[in-house]
């Protein structure tokens, strides 16, 4: 399975991210500097690691989401390339168009670090599907605007067409219907808040995040 | 003095303000001359107490800083300490005291940026902070305020720099009113042969300048930080800086890249006094001059004058020597990072600091006056007096040992400080073992991409440190070395924080001189050097100095991270074992302030033999695999050690005892070098065994099981009770609080 993380100034899940993708396929991430303008070819995931790109100046994401690099990964996702947002990278997500909705600051004002349980809203996703035998995982959380928004309309789309790939059990940021990530309309994009790629390893006191990488790897089989 | 001794300029005000007296005539008769306002700013920040630890040099050379671990001990930017494999930990704590209190959320995070800038400038990659905080009483009016900027800053910088916070402590003493206490810790990982250095030994090499520009935040900083404090101190908001996480994490990244490539001869951080302190100390230590040309020094303001360049403590800026010719490779990589990078001078062969501004020479002085020969005073010092201990059978029993549990548990000093930690990125870097958030007495950080880890804690227990400095300093050391036995770990090496009042009082310098004194003993018995450190002097207001406080932040080595213990996980049915003897020392104890409202007595002595010989028991217990649940007993006694084990296991504990020693201070004693274990019935039967054989006081005080926390069966508290007293009393404490971040 070929991957890429994407590297911007700020970021600081990336190698946190390559370390997983290696862990769980067994082969190297590539990384991707943010003023390259074009992807590796032949990739089977483009992650957008978590951090905080440009110092979360103007608007957690916004001058990320404007970067070279990000242009290619907005074309790559049109055709479907699988890409995968984590914390920051979710916010950029959102900041490209890729997936609808706001993450505003989080509801307490604080900044919250705890690990979290999270029910697994849909395994009919390329992102969840080895989530077969288990509704419920416990995953970290660490972030100061995850207090994702959207409005009625685009909410019941999101929850009519089962886009809504996590849930929170105990809501951390006051996001609206406890959403804690969502998939674009084509379903090979998500953006989630919780880091998946700090649950993949028994030091990290669980392994519910491996799920997520093996979800992709198995449909590469 | 008449005018002669003052250059065009300068007056006999302007020249006091800087230095003293006496000061001034010691650099009239070094240089022969009066020197200039460039150089009268460059002599006081470099001859502050901050800068120079004049007043504590002389009593800083008592600590044992060699150890077979031991590849740099005080001296160089942070302390390195071999830990196998040709890896290496870099660690220093470093207190910012003064402008937390001025400004606390950029004093907070300024301190963090600081710290982490004097690890990767020796080439280690940070991978773990700390942090040890005082506050005054919870009730102050400050208070609240204080803990919440304190807590944005520590997690807004360190969050975004993405190295993760991974423990620390939080006190509340009504002693810290007036001065609150932020001492942050950074630990990094380094390979054994690709450290650097600060001291620059070539002739003729460039001096390159990279980072953030240079404004007039900060100007002043070390000197403001060499004060005491009085009335209208908020007034000193414009010497504390302004941090930028996003440049420095852009800063460590690009460090690191060049130190891959073969271009940096040395490096050093602009931390306190900035491009002075920097370029001077570079110099000195290497035996050779520099010459710095002032225009090429990125500015961020306009007409900036050479003093403030010179006195400027803008944040995320280094200086390195670059070999010759490879300038352009720095140049690559810091554009690459979008960073500032200007060749600003060279060594040279004359010993003297020379830097010019605008086509003259501002500053023309020899440096080892200013670094090396600065003053050193032996300033007179008082011993504190001596207490007497506390005869528990003269204090009246509570007659609901439950409910004084309850109160102690929940009361400021031992309660749930998630608050504070669940605003910090814990688990950033991936490697992240146990933090905050888990039942261990250290933090555990995984080396990466190993099997071994580092154990980290940060101790003090000012409340003996004031009773009997001595006792004290020696308690903060071996609560440290305690803490990193009850998770595994082999301790390695400590750092230090040493933040005590005005040091020209002689009561506090002996406070400062016993502390020390207690802590070298300690350090010397238990082969824990010093291997890096920080003096933080008059933390006073108005003449009310803060208890002596010597904060330790120490290091261990866990080789194998599957066998290691925490304090959680007891199961119904086990037995919970107490290493160590149990004499009730009731002495400036919490059970003391808290149930009888008084700080009095002698605290607790510390037998560091003894010490030694039970926590090299326990530590072998932990790694025959006889002993995963292991707990230190510190604040509170034993049974508030019980409490914690059954609030983070979720199950209740039945203490027993009998025996002379007063139920009431068997309980909440806090004799030292002693452990829990709680193990099953064949483990701890195996335990107390090997402890006879080696000669280890250790007996079974209680079972674990039940839903409650109970003594001798006639005392009882349920384990939601304790829980809720440990967990809401912070919550209910902030509920109102203005958040510094939102405001």
């Amino acid at each position: 399975m070929k991957t890429a993380v994407i590297v911007f100034p700020g970021s600081n899940c990336d190698r946190d991210a390559a370390d997983a993708l290696e862990r769980v396929t067994g082969t190297p991430a590539e990384m991707v500097w943010h003023e390259d303008t074009t992807l590796p070819d032949g990739l089977d995931l483009v992650m957008v690691p978590g951090g905080f790109s440009y110092g979360d100046y103007l608007r957690s994401g916004a001058i990320a989401a404007r970067s070279p690099i990000m242009r290619d990964v907005v074309k790559k996702a049109g055709d479907g390339t699988p890409v995968l947002g984590v914390c920051n990278g979710f916010q950029i997500l959102i900041e490209t168009g890729l997936l609808p909705g706001a993450l505003m600051r989080n509801a307490g004002l604080r900044f919250v670090c705890e690990r979290t349980p999270l029910s697994v809203e849909t395994t009919n996703s390329m992102f969840t599907r080895a989530y077969t035998d288990q509704h419920e995982v416990l995953f970290p959380v660490a972030h100061h605007d995850g207090n994702y928004f959207a409005d009625e309309e685009t909410l019941a789309r999101l929850e009519g067409d089962g886009r809504v790939a996590f849930r929170y059990l105990a809501n951390p940021n006051g996001s609206i219907h406890d959403i804690a990530g969502i998939t674009n309309e084509a379903g090979n994009v998500l953006g989630m808040m919780p880091h998946p790629e700090r649950a993949v390893d028994e030091t990290h006191g669980g392994t519910h995040g491996r799920g997520v990488f093996e979800s992709l790897l198995g449909g590469q089989k | 003095m008449t005018e002669t001794h003052y250059a065009p300029g300068i007056d006999e005000d302007v020249a006091l303000d800087h230095v003293t007296a006496e000061e001034y005539d010691i650099i009239l008769s070094e240089l022969g001359r009066a020197p200039n306002l460039v150089e009268l700013g460059i002599f006081s920040v470099m001859w502050s107490e901050h800068c120079s630890y004049k007043s504590s040099r002389l009593h800083l050379a008592k600590f044992p800083t060699s150890g077979e671990r031991v590849v740099y001990g005080p001296g160089e930017n942070a302390g390195v300490v071999d830990i196998g494999d040709n890896q290496v930990a870099v660690f220093k704590m470093e207190s910012h005291n003064h402008p937390s209190f001025i400004e606390p959320y950029q004093g907070s995070a300024t301190g963090v940026g600081g710290i982490l800038r004097d690890v990767f400038t020796m080439g280690a990659r940070p991978v773990a902070l700390m942090n040890a905080l005082r506050f005054g009483d919870p009730s102050h009016p400050k208070t609240r305020q204080l803990v919440s900027g304190v807590a944005a800053g520590i997690g807004g910088y360190g969050n975004c720099v993405g190295v993760p916070t991974v423990g620390g402590e939080t006190n509340f003493d009504k002693g810290y009113n007036g001065n609150i206490l932020v001492n942050a810790m950074a630990v990094g990982l380094a390979d054994r042969d690709k450290i650097f250095t600060a001291a620059a030994r070539e002739v003729g090499y460039p001096v390159l300048y990279v980072g953030a520009k240079t404004g007039r935040d900060g100007i002043h900083g070390a000197t403001m930080a060499s004060a005491e404090f009085g009335e209208g101190s908020e007034e000193k908001r414009p010497t504390v800086q302004v941090g930028d996480p996003f440049t420095e994490k852009k800063l460590i990244e690009a460090c690191l890249e060049l130190m891959s490539e073969d271009a940096i001869s040395s490096i050093q951080d602009m931390g306190a006094a900035g491009l002075t302190s920097s370029s001077v100390e570079m110099a000195s230590s290497g035996g050779v001059g520099i010459e710095l040309d002032l225009d090429h020094v990125p500015q961020r303001e306009t007409a900036m004058t050479a003093y403030e360049m010179m006195l400027s403590e803008s944040q995320e800026r280094m200086l390195m020597i670059i070999k010759p010719g490879r300038e352009h490779v720095a140049e690559r990589v810091f554009k690459k990072w979008d960073l500032d990078v200007a060749t600003i001078g060279k060594t040279t062969d004359t010993g003297r600091l020379v830097l010019r501004h605008k086509g003259e020479t501002v500053c023309d002085l020899p440096l080892d006056p200013i670094g090396e020969k600065a003053p050193k005073y032996d300033r007179p010092h008082f011993p504190a007096e001596a207490r007497a201990s506390i005869d528990a059978s003269r204090l009246k029993a509570p007659a609901d040992l439950g409910q004084t549990l309850k109160s102690l548990i929940g009361s400021p000093d031992m309660a749930s400080k998630k608050w504070i930690w669940s605003q910090y990125d814990r688990h950033v870097m991936a490697d992240t073992v146990t933090s905050s958030e888990d039942p261990a007495d250290a933090a555990i950080v995984r080396v990466h991409g190993s099997n071994k880890a580092l154990a980290i804690t940060t101790d003090c227990t000012p409340r003996y440190c004031a009773a009997d400095p001595f006792e004290g300093g020696k308690q903060a050391v071996a609560e440290a070395w305690r803490n990193l036995t009850a998770v595994g770990a082999d301790p390695i090496a400590i750092t230090d924080c040493l933040n005590f009042g005005n040091p020209e009082r002689p009561e506090i310098m002996g406070q400062f001189v016993g502390c020390v004194e207690g802590m070298a003993a300690a350090c010397g018995a238990l082969s824990f050097p010093v291997v890096s450190g920080n003096v933080s002097l008059y933390n006073e207001t108005d003449g009310k100095a803060i208890p002596p406080t010597p904060a330790v932040g120490a290091v261990g080595l866990i080789p194998d991270v599957s066998v290691r213990a925490g304090f959680g996980g007891m199961k119904e049915g086990q037995v919970l074992l107490c290493v160590g003897e149990t004499q009730g020392q009731l002495g400036a104890s919490l059970y003391l302030r808290h149930i009888e409202g008084d700080d009095d007595g002698a605290p607790p002595g510390v037998d560091l033999e003894v010490e030694k010989r039970n926590g090299d028991f326990v530590r072998g217990q932990i790694r025959s695999g006889r002993a995963r649940i292991v707990h230190d007993i510190s604040d509170g006694g034993l049974a508030c050690a019980a409490a914690e084990m059954a609030i983070a296991s979720g199950v209740g504990v039945k203490l027993a005892h009998e025996g002379q020693v007063e139920l009431f201070a068997w309980a909440f004693g806090e004799d030292q070098a002693r452990y829990l274990i709680a193990a099953d019935g064949a483990d701890a039967e195996a335990i107390l065994k090997a402890a006879k054989s080696a000669d280890i006081p250790a007996m079974a005080v209680g079972l674990v099981g039940g839903d409650q926390l109970t003594l001798n069966a006639q005392h009882a508290v349920s384990l939601s009770e304790l829980k809720r007293a440990h967990e809401d009393w912070m919550p209910a404490l902030m509920a109102n609080a203005q958040d510094e971040r939102a405001a």
